[in-house]
């Protein structure tokens, strides 16, 4: 059916049991229960999630398993060199960020951490935020933290980009003059127009869209939703993104790392 | 002379119609929000206005309201605004006018975006680009003839 099949649940592998609805934290004021994008989905796309050979997703991950161990840059290393198996070296990392990275004194998000590890540790070229590349690896260290919730730090020095990134959140942008929460906090679970709107968690990012047959990050899906608004959108890899990157992961603190996901 | 006259006779005529259009800046709202003259300055043509309402860039009303008389013609409408079948029976055209302009001046805060205005925006863009606007102030989501047309549409939608 074209609806969405609310009460489903969500096993993938026939092993990993993900939190798909659960209770919202406390710092998200106007939701009692937090839904996982997944939900919102037709019966069809939501089962191209339930088995990674059906989950086209996963060839890119295949990609990015193998640039793990591909040397590049003057310092002849591999994120291998350094973190050697990616089930080992990147377990658990995808469900804390955004994070507070003290030696860097500054939130980050895994893109901006994975390119710091290029131009620096690897004297590397860095990837382009949301390229193709950079999406794939970010959706492999994600795959390391599957099943494991979401668990975003929001209090000590990242309180003040949190903030920044709540005020974005709610900002009506555009000429439409319409901000994330009048859609995805207002009318989560309606009809706009044929779009069956979610809560807009990115717990399950990066997603694999049947619409454009790769797979997405973060701040491209950003993007597309302020430019919607008939608004100037910010740059994928801004500060503003990076806020609001923060800010919307911890609305989905407590639900499963899903990513990557299938979504139309 | 004779010419002189002539010209100055269509230039005011000109003008004339130029100011039968109300400006977005200029249109007069009641305190509840009610829109009282045709802001075309003409009448609106209901079967333009259906089409205004249905088509993605236009009004594109369809995405967040759905009207039952349009279902034949026009799949997925949207659910996030109230149905329209009968709202003639609820609101006179003045108050219809005053909702499509700027139904924030009927509903304070709500979500429908407001057609006939062209200023006072946080990082307007051109259009769905994603680029910083071309002009300040925009140019109106719908034109004056355009909220005519649908005004004169959604008078049609009557129950009783
Ligand atoms: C020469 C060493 C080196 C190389 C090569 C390297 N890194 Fe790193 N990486 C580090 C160090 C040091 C840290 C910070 C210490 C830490 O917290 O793990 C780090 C941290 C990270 C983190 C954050 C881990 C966390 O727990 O916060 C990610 C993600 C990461 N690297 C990804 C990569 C990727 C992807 C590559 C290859 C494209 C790569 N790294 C290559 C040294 C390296
Ligand atoms: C005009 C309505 C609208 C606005 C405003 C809007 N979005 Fe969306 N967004 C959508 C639609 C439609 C989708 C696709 C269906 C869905 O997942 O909700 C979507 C999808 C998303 C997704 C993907 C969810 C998933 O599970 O794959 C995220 C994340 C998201 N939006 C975040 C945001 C953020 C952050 C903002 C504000 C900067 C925002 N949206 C503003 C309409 C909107
Ligand atoms: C993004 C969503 C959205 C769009 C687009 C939108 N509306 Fe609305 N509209 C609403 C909502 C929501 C309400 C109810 C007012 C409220 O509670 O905020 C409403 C109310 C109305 C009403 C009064 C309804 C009643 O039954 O009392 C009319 C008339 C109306 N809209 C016409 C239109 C027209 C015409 C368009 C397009 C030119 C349009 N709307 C576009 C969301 C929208």
């Amino acid at each position: 059916s074209a609806s969405a099949d609310e009460e489903a649940n969500l096993v993938v592998n026939e092993e990993i049991e993900m939190v798909v609805r659960t209770d919202a934290p406390a710092h998200v004021e106007n939701l009692s229960t937090i839904y996982s994008g997944w939900v919102f989905r037709s019966d069809e796309t939501q089962a191209l999630q339930m088995d990674d050979f059906d989950n086209p997703g996963m060839i890119f991950v295949d990609q990015a398993a193998e640039r793990w161990a591909e040397v590049e840059g003057k310092n002849g290393k591999s994120c291998a060199s350094c973190h050697g198996d990616v089930e080992e070296g990147m377990k658990g990392v995808r469900a804390v960020y955004p994070k507070w990275v003290e030696s860097a004194g500054e939130v980050r998000t895994l893109e901006m951490q994975i390119n710091d590890c290029r131009t620096n540790a690897m004297d590397a070229e860095p990837w382009k935020y949301t390229s193709g590349s950079m999406t794939n690896m970010v959706a492999l260290i994600s795959v390391q933290s599957r099943g494991m919730p979401v668990n975003v730090a929001i209090d000590g020095p990242a309180e003040m980009m949190w903030e920044q990134g709540k005020e974005l959140y709610y900002t009506r942008t555009g000429q439409l003059e319409l901000s994330c929460a009048n859609c995805h906090e207002d009318n989560y679970g309606n009809l706009i127009r044929a779009d069956h709107l979610s809560q807009g968690q990115i717990n399950g990012f990066p997603t694999y869209r049947l619409k454009n047959a790769k797979l997405n990050s973060v701040h491209a899906r950003f993007k597309g939703c302020v430019r919607d608004t008939r608004a100037e959108t910010f740059s994928p890899g801004s500060e503003d993104f990076v806020a609001l990157e923060l800010y919307v992961a911890s609305r989905g603190n407590g639900l499963s790392v899903e990513g990557p996901s299938v979504r139309n | 002379m004779k010419r002189a006259i002539l010209i100055a006779a269509s230039l005011m005529a000109g003008v004339g119609l130029a100011s039968a259009e109300v400006a977005p800046l200029n249109v007069v709202y009641d305190d509840a929000g009610a829109v009282a003259v045709s802001l075309s300055g003409a009448p609106g043509d209901a079967e333009m206005g259906r089409k205004v309402f249905s088509t993605k860039s236009e009004g594109n009303c369809v995405s967040c309201h759905a009207v039952t008389e349009l279902v034949e013609d026009v799949p997925f409408h949207g659910e996030v605004g109230p149905v329209l079948d009968g709202v003639a029976d609820r609101w006179n055209e003045a108050e219809i006018r005053g909702i499509v302009a700027n139904a924030k001046k009927t509903y304070e805060g709500t979500i429908m975006p407001a057609f006939y205005k062209t200023t006072g925006y946080i990082r307007p863009g051109d259009a769905y680009t994603g680029k910083a606007a071309k002009t300040d102030p925009l140019p109106p989501l719908l034109t004056a003839q355009q909220i005519e047309d649908v005004v004169a549409y959604l008078m049609t939608l009557k129950e009783e």
